[in-house]
């Protein structure tokens, strides 16, 4: 396994927001986190990234025990983080977004080789290079957000709510490309309320409750789930 | 008033403005970085001021070939005083403004008290030196040797920092603590640590100009009481954390304190930059190249 997590539980703001949360991505894999708003997905993510503090339980990440790093180490260790809000730098321009991306390499070739495969992803961004984050559209901002943490050569490659104030357009591009990330060997964990959407191109998927994973299993398992359907797509 | 005059009171009110506008970067530069006023950026010059003159005693060259010491010597300063105060005080859970005022505030005052008591409150000024005192004639305006090399010093240092900032990737980090600095982990960067070099950076600045102040002024521990009070004049003007803002408004000060220490009676020398400084924050409150 790739990711590994054991027991996570997190306390924000002194309510306990995620309990017991176990969960494994396997290398290659895409696998979705579902859920309603305060499920706990944002939090999970969070934890894992170093973002906020657990409070009980284990990550593992390629091996290695991550729980309780700083939020930069995690990121050098191989997990990209794109969060909610995206936290992209807004007035630089997009080209220095990317470039900060690759930050941590020392080598050009290292610095520039993941630049080209963003381009192939998002090839508007490529017309967008000199502009200012924030003149970006919202869905080109979570392409840019996306691009920049594929600049840091993740292994695995975390999103929240990806979809979230993006035209419906560009939605699909956006899951086209998460296809497309894993292809080219990043593993990805996705959290999305877009449930049918976001199973159509996952392979395995949790859903999780008020902080507890509820249902877990494969993708077509979710969503042929009873509950599931009842609650999430009213049939 | 004769046009030689009056050019000599411009020439002089630039040369002390670049002074003034190399004080006041590190402070506007720290405030952009984090929102930290930093109350310690007087003592922090008046530690490079007494660090040029105890090192001048010790090592006997001349002060102007010591400054690069004196500023390495205020970077470890500056990044001690983040690691060993500034850093807790960003920690608080409730009143975080007023403890970073507090604690800044505190760590001006033991700078000064432990000056006091090591160096005694005695004036003091360097022993004479290659600039020390010196003016040099340029058709027809008279300029002090120390003031111009503190004025091309400023303008060496205001280049590179421009470099710095626009030119490499510490720079493009630290534009970028600026603008989210709980973004920053997100592409590996250590906000902590871009936190401390960048103190670090600032006590450098200032340091740099304690060291080329040190060569005609006098030295003594409140030194740099009215030259912060100055600084924060600068960077209000400037606007909060605008690096090149305050150049800018470094200059303006300068040169509106040489025009009214001769319009003005001796006593209201000073009122001329305060008059300025109101006038600007009640047109335009964020300063003259703020974006607040």
């Amino acid at each position: 396994m790739l990711l590994e997590v054991r027991d996570l539980t997190t306390a924000y703001q002194g309510l306990v927001a995620i309990q017991d949360i176990s969960l494994e991505v396997g290398e290659g894999e895409i696998v979705a986190v579902a859920g309603a708003n305060g499920a706990g997905k944002s939090t999970l993510l969070k934890t894992i990234a170093g973002a906020e503090s657990s409070r009980a339980g284990t990550i593992t990440f390629a091996g290695e025990r991550i729980e309780g790093r700083a939020g930069h180490l995690i990121t050098r260790a191989g997990i990209a983080y794109v969060p909610e809000n995206r936290r992209l730098f807004p007035r630089l321009s997009v080209r220095d977004n990317l470039r900060l991306g690759s930050y941590m390499f020392r080598g050009q070739a290292d610095r520039d080789e993941p630049l080209g495969r963003v381009f192939k992803l998002f090839p508007r961004l490529q017309e967008r290079l000199p502009q200012r984050a924030e003149t970006l559209s919202g869905g080109e901002q979570q392409m840019l957000a996306i691009s920049r943490a594929l600049m840091t050569r993740p292994r695995l490659l975390m999103l929240d709510e990806p979809s979230q104030g993006i035209a419906p357009k560009l939605v699909d591009e956006i899951f086209d490309a998460v296809v497309a990330i894993r292809e080219a060997g990043t593993t990805v964990l996705i959290v999305e309320q877009r449930l049918s959407e976001v199973l159509a191109i996952a392979d395995r998927g949790y859903v999780l409750q008020t902080g507890r994973v509820v249902i877990t299993g494969t993708a077509k398992e979710i969503l042929d789930h009873t509950d599931v359907r009842k609650a999430y797509l009213g049939v | 008033m004769t046009p030689e005059i009056f050019i000599q009171i411009l020439a002089s009110g630039l040369l002390m403005g670049l002074i003034y506008a190399l004080i006041a970067v590190g402070l506007s530069l720290i405030f952009g970085l984090m929102d930290v006023v930093n109350f310690a950026h007087g003592e922090f010059m008046m530690l490079a001021m007494y660090a040029t003159f105890g090192a001048v005693l010790l090592i006997a060259i001349d002060p102007l070939f010591l400054a690069p010491l004196v500023v390495a010597a205020l970077f470890v300063v500056g990044a001690t005083a983040y690691l060993g105060v500034v850093q807790y005080a960003m920690r608080a859970k409730a009143n975080l403004g007023m403890v970073q005022i507090f604690a800044t505030f505190g760590l001006a005052v033991v700078i000064r008290g432990v000056a006091q008591l090591l160096f005694t409150p005695d004036y003091r000024n360097l022993p004479p030196n290659l600039l020390g005192g010196k003016t040099v004639s340029l058709g027809g305006i008279y300029l002090p040797l120390p003031q111009l090399a503190g004025g091309l010093v400023s303008v060496a240092a205001f280049t590179g920092l421009w470099l710095l900032i626009t030119k490499t990737d510490f720079g493009k980090a630290l534009e970028a603590t600026r603008e989210d600095a709980g973004a920053v982990a997100l592409v590996g960067i250590d906000k902590n640590r871009v936190f401390t070099l960048g103190w670090g950076l600032g006590a450098a600045l200032v340091g740099l100009a304690g060291a080329m102040l040190a060569i005609n002024y006098y030295i003594y521990p409140d030194v740099g009481a009215p030259f912060a009070l100055i600084a924060y004049v600068v960077v209000a003007l400037g606007g909060f954390g605008s690096v090149f803002g305050a150049l800018a408004a470094g200059i303006l000060v300068g040169l509106v304190e040489a025009v009214s220490a001769v319009i003005l009676p001796s006593s209201l020398k000073a009122v001329g930059i305060y008059a300025l400084y109101l006038a600007v924050v009640f047109v335009r409150p964020r300063g003259l190249f703020g974006s607040l």
